[in-house]
């Protein structure tokens, strides 16, 4: 027996009764979404959003494993993931800061925000620095007008951001100039 | 054979013609000798209704409906060619030139390619919006076959043919708006695709120089659709002999 087969044996026999056969446990939490949705075909995008939830991105490897679900080709998997904006492709930098740029936000200078942020962490709208270490996005009216400009860190909602507010958050959680 | 389906009257241009019911303003312009120019439309294919070429006004609201997908009606009179449609289809037109990169000069169907009649036949001569053509790959990793995607005019005629008559769906679009494009499976090399049979359907429909044979130089490539509406025929009505030299 070659070492990589002793290796998958010996794997395969370590493995909890209850893991899942990818060996990757996350799968799990799409397979439940896909059984209680009886792998309906009209659950693709529900489906996706179940697994960019759980993986925090769209691999290939998830996208085909979709795809394989649903019985759907995986041309028109990636032809829907890739209509909607709110599907990412890329894994997400370590901290996340989304700038709301809708027409209240717009008016109250999130656009300044949004650069001010990209020059200083030399990530365009949209992307991952290159350490990985952020990730800059925007986004369309929040529903929170009132509070504008507003700022999304980490999952926390920020009212009445400014470019140097921002920029001192950013620098407390990812370091760096700010 | 004798047709039995119900018909109702229509009129194209104010010439009075019999339609079948459930029949679209296009198949029975079609059958009638009229013509209405068609892009993204093909027998045999499920209609798409993309391109909007085959716009025609119908008198009782002037409203514009595409040819295509929409469906005839008693007493309905409809308009091939005013003014305004003429306008619009050369509009349309001008907007797919701009669009991708159609210099004919250069392409491996000049001479063959239904842009370039539908240009000739609606009297598009020049294009008024600024050229866009953002240089996109072209993909020549398929033994038989090479995508050009600055010629794509997104007419799905591919996506629809491989999906519906070769059953192995390899195409489909992605993304939206200007940044639409058809791709293989997962955005992958054509070459590299696992479910493509190389059967070829999906060049013999291009409308333009978008998909070809390997090896074609400029103006040497000639497409096929008739062969789906052959396919079409043979698999629907079981007639396998081309329906175009049977009597
Ligand atoms: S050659 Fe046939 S199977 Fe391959 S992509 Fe074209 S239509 Fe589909
Ligand atoms: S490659 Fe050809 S058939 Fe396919 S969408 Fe583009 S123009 Fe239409
Ligand atoms: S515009 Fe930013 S929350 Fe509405
Ligand atoms: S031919 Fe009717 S919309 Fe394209």
């Amino acid at each position: 027996m070659s070492d990589t087969t002793m290796r998958s044996v010996a794997e395969a026999a370590d493995r909890a009764p209850g893991e899942h056969p990818s060996g990757d446990n996350r799968f799990d939490l799409v397979d439940k979404h896909l059984k209680r949705s009886r792998y309906a075909q009209d659950q693709l995008i529900e489906t996706l959003h179940v697994a960019q939830d759980v993986f925090g991105f769209l691999s290939e490897d998830i996208l085909i494993y979709v795809a394989r679900a649903l019985r759907l080709p995986p041309s028109m998997v990636y032809g829907v993931a890739t209509f909607y904006q709110l599907f990412t492709f890329d894994p997400p930098g370590d901290h996340s800061c989304t700038v709301c740029t809708g027409t209240a936000c717009f008016v109250k200078g999130a656009d300044d925000i949004v650069q001010g942020v990209s020059a200083a962490y030399n990530v365009p709208a949209g992307e991952t620095s290159e350490d990985r270490s952020l990730t800059l996005k925007t986004a369309r009216c929040l529903g929170s007008c009132g509070l504008a400009p507003v700022v999304v860190f980490d999952g926390e909602v920020l009212s009445h951001q400014s470019v140097q507010s921002t920029l001192d958050l950013v620098a407390s959680a990812v370091g760096g100039d700010g | 054979m004798r047709e039995t389906r119900p018909t109702v009257h229509v009129s194209f241009d104010g010439v009075e013609h019999e339609a079948f019911v459930g029949e679209s303003v296009l198949e029975c312009a079609r059958r009638c000798g009229v013509t209405i120019p068609s892009l993204c439309f093909l027998e045999g294919l499920t209609v798409w209704g993309g391109c909007r070429i085959c716009v025609v006004e119908v008198a009782e609201d002037h409203r514009l409906r595409p040819a295509c997908a929409t469906q005839v009606a008693a007493d309905m009179e409809i308009k091939t060619e005013t003014p305004r449609l003429r306008a619009y289809r050369k509009s349309i037109l001008e907007l797919l030139f701009a669009e991708g990169n159609h210099v004919c000069a250069v392409c491996v169907s000049n001479g063959n390619c239904e842009l370039q009649d539908m240009a000739v036949f609606c009297g598009m001569d020049h294009v008024r919006y600024d050229s866009q053509a953002p240089p996109r790959e072209v993909d020549s990793s398929h033994p038989k076959y090479v995508f050009d995607q600055n010629r794509c005019i997104l007419c799905t005629r591919c996506v629809r043919v491989c999906d519906e008559i070769e059953g192995a769906h390899v195409w489909d679009i992605s993304h939206r708006g200007e940044h639409a494009e058809v791709i293989t499976e997962l955005n992958r090399p054509w070459g590299e695709s696992l479910s493509c049979t190389w059967c070829g359907k999906c060049v013999a429909v291009c409308p333009t120089g978008a998909l070809s044979y390997q090896g074609r130089a400029i103006g040497e490539m000639e497409h096929d659709p008739a062969m789906i509406k052959r396919l079409a025929v043979a698999r629907n009505r079981g007639e396998w002999l081309d329906p175009g030299v049977m009597t």
